[in-house]
């Protein structure tokens, strides 16, 4: 789709951070310090312009829902800043929040979870108009209900205003959840993976649903969604997100013809296309998205990266997955020879850059040393072993040097931007 | 040739309710080979997990069934609940759409994995229990220094491939997998893609995969069975479905699919049917494009389109439209909101 005329900033968003506290002890909920964080958003910052459609991209964990009902206020951002034309909207509270509400609206992924079993149509869509006193009297709700219902296709509306969520198909009760939340007027909708609960057949029609009512009322989108093929289709420009951060960003365009992340450019390959041509590529990232309450040090893509290299963040964790998927890969016998050698993970002990394996007890730290060489010799591919700057036998154990990773910021690159050290000026 | 190892014939399978039955299978034939990987596609709501699970004796009480669902020679449908529950495992396994909620939390992966070898095989000894699971671990990608962890442990992706280790372990002949990857992120469904890709090469278990994704189809299967509201419609080799669909329910399915070369939106018309009082004759005519007077009173006949290739549809036997049927089927337009 041909990208609009950029024409006023609506919604500006910086830096923006939505931490939650886990685990939390009694004495660091009391003191507020200490205790582990999840950053689910972690630093994000970016425009969207008027009648723009942006898709926010990711697996599961990305943090790209947070980030949606960020924007709205619906999760508490824990600093930051989110611009409505120019009037901030982080730390207002939620009497003055509230109004604004009425141009920043949602649609969420599960329609038959959304909709209030109990309440037909014309009680939900009223609803929204007597909260933010937008009629006045009864005939001008219901007239007002009757135009929306079937601004989304639900007609006759005779019919439609009178039945209730259990009376309708999932697409019909996504068509609801849609007038529901344009019955105000809204400026910018969020919508949270609207099709994803649907069937291939409907969900053609949501997104063009969603198109038409973008050209005929001037909606602006952001689309949370980890289907990238709809995104493409949908979207004029998409953030693909990776553990809290936004990592690569761009038009379409930019992003599905030439990708500058190596996530990115995993992920458009991953996806099975019906075309049986196509085979999916043989080199995907080992592993998932890591645990975003200990995420790894540096590019916290790196663990997965087919293409890191010597200052991505390498840590005593890569070590350990290295070794793991090593035996793996082995065998029985092999893992029974290198095995007992390496003594228990748990003790692994990592300082900054500096990593620590036990060796296996009663077993000499020599002897752990010379399989971490034999291993670096055998298989010289693996990225790790670019980081891996020194390593020598201690009491009980082998220490291994790193060299200090950088997290890297989003880089131009002449197309996207992406948060890859691949493109760090040097 | 060889032999199929699980075949139905015009297997029926109905729910009662209180409206009346719900046929939810209605009329399947279809055959597995050793070793083979079929894909049985279609919306929610065709009957496609009721197969799945037909096939393996996991139906609700209350549910009806007729036909024929012949396993070595055997129809299962007759086999008492005892003697099924214990084929189940090492003839028949099972992989879930939900890998979280699958595995007992309260025991180790090494338990889970122990527990079954010696249910089935009480002659097993301890070290080549633990040796025939690892291997089978490994095979799934999963480290051998995890084998003591618990489930709460793993990620999501880890397992779902833990739970197709532990279908697989037994060596079943068949396996039913029902949406495996639905519920996991893009890139490790790739992954576990890979590995059920690779099934076929390596063992020699025949895997029927339920999914509604056309995409997994052309990655995984070597055949593939379209259904639609209880009845297969079109099954042939992935590659020619895939390609050239000759039932017009696939080819709208296909034409609907969201893909990264979508420049153009489709969709099919309608919803399927309710499946209690389906449409006469031809299930797909209200909602087909290329319906004819014939389709809606005289059931289509099942056609061989190709070699291995079966369609049920009026188009391939157009010689044979009574005169004064073949012009297009008048019908009144559908409002939008009848559509979804």
């Amino acid at each position: 789709m041909s990208a609009p005329v950029a024409t006023q900033t609506l919604i500006e968003v910086r830096d923006l951070n939505v931490h939650f506290a886990i685990n939390a002890s009694f004495k660091a909920r009391v003191t507020g310090r200490g205790g582990a964080t999840v950053k689910a958003v972690d630093g994000v910052s970016f425009d969207l312009h008027e009648g723009e459609v942006l898709g926010l991209v990711g697996e599961s964990g990305s943090g790209k829902t947070t980030l949606g009902r960020a924007l709205l206020g619906l999760v508490r951002p824990t600093s930051g800043s989110v611009k409505l034309r120019g009037e901030e909207l982080v730390g207002l509270p939620e009497r003055d929040l509230r109004p604004k509400r009425r141009h920043l609206q949602m649609v969420f992924q599960d329609p038959h979870a959304s909709l209030n079993p109990g309440m037909t149509l014309q009680t939900a869509l009223a609803h929204p108009l007597q909260i933010h006193k937008l009629t006045s009297g009864d005939a001008e709700t219901q007239a007002k209900v009757r135009e929306t219902l079937e601004l989304v296709g639900l007609f006759p509306t005779q019919r439609f205003s009178d039945s209730f969520p259990s009376d309708l198909s999932g697409g019909q009760k996504q068509r609801a959840a849609i007038a529901r939340a344009i019955i105000t007027g809204p400026d910018l909708v969020v919508a949270d993976e609207p099709v994803s609960m649907l069937d291939m057949s409907v969900r053609a029609k949501i997104l063009d649903l969603m198109i038409d009512l973008k050209e005929r009322i001037g909606l602006t989108y952001v689309y949370v969604t980890h289907d990238l093929a709809s995104a493409k289709f949908f979207c004029d420009r998409v953030a693909i997100m990776y553990l809290g951060r936004i990592v690569e960003i761009g038009t379409v365009d930019e992003i599905f013809n030439e990708p500058k992340h190596p996530y990115t450019q995993a992920l458009i390959r991953a996806i099975p296309e019906p075309d049986p041509d196509k085979a999916l590529p043989r080199d995907l990232p080992r592993g998932e998205i890591p645990d975003a309450a200990r995420p790894p040090l540096g590019c916290s893509f790196h663990p997965r990266c087919p293409k890191a290299f010597n200052i991505c963040g390498w840590e005593a964790r890569d070590l350990q997955t290295m070794l793991e998927s090593r035996w793996m890969d082995l065998g029985e016998d092999r893992y029974g020879e290198e095995r007992p050698l390496v003594g228990d993970f748990s003790k692994l002990k990592s300082t900054e850059h500096d990593a620590f394996l036990p060796a296996g007890s009663g077993k000499d730290p020599g002897e752990l040393l010379a399989l971490l060489e034999k291993i670096r010799a055998e298989e010289p591919d693996e990225p790790m072993w670019t980081g891996v700057k020194e390593m020598h036998a201690e009491a009980h154990g082998v220490r291994v040097t790193f060299e200090p990773g950088i997290d890297p910021p989003l880089y131009e690159t002449g197309g996207a931007k992406a948060a890859c050290l691949l493109y760090k000026p040097d | 040739m060889a032999d199929p190892v699980l075949s139905l014939r015009d297997l029926r399978i109905w729910y009662g309710a209180e409206r009346g039955a719900v046929r939810a299978v209605d009329g399947v034939s279809l055959d597995l080979m050793p070793g083979e990987t079929v894909g049985l596609v279609g919306e929610s709501g065709c009957g496609k997990s009721t197969l799945g699970r037909g096939v393996l004796g996991l139906l609700p009480e209350g549910a009806g069934h007729a036909g024929e669902v012949s396993f070595k020679g055997r129809n299962l449908l007759d086999i008492k609940q005892r003697e099924l529950r214990s084929m189940r495992g090492p003839e028949l396994g099972m992989i879930f759409q939900e890998p979280m909620t699958r595995l007992n939390p309260l025991m180790r992966i090494s338990d889970h994995f122990e527990e079954v070898l010696q249910i089935h095989e009480p002659k097993i000894g301890k070290k080549e229990a633990r040796n025939r699971s690892m291997e089978a671990l490994r095979g799934m990608g999963i480290p051998p220094t995890r084998y003591k962890q618990y489930p709460h442990e793993f990620s999501g992706g880890m397992r779902q491939r833990i739970m197709i280790a532990l279908a697989l372990v037994l060596r079943p002949a068949v396996v039913v997998a029902d949406e495996p990857t639905t519920a996991l992120d893009v890139l490790v469904e790739a992954q576990i893609l890979r590995i059920l890709a690779d099934l076929r090469r390596n063992f020699d278990t025949a895997l029927l995969l339920i999914t509604h994704n056309l995409g997994i189809v052309a990655e995984a299967c070597d055949r593939v069975a379209v259904m639609y509201a209880g009845r297969v419609v079109e099954q042939g080799p992935a590659y020619d479905v895939t390609t050239k669909p000759s039932h017009p329910y696939s080819r709208e399915l296909l034409r609907s699919t969201i893909s990264l070369s979508t420049t153009e939106l489709h969709s099919i018309p309608g919803a399927p049917p309710d499946l209690v009082s389906p449409p006469p004759a031809c299930r797909f005519h209200p909602r087909c494009p290329n319906a004819m007077a014939v389709c809606a009173q005289q059931w289509p006949p099942t056609e061989a389109t190709s070699p291995g290739r079966r369609s049920e549809c009026w188009l391939h036997a157009t010689d044979r439209i009574p005169v004064g049927l073949e012009q297009p089927l008048q019908r009144e337009a559908l409002a939008a909101s009848e559509e979804a």
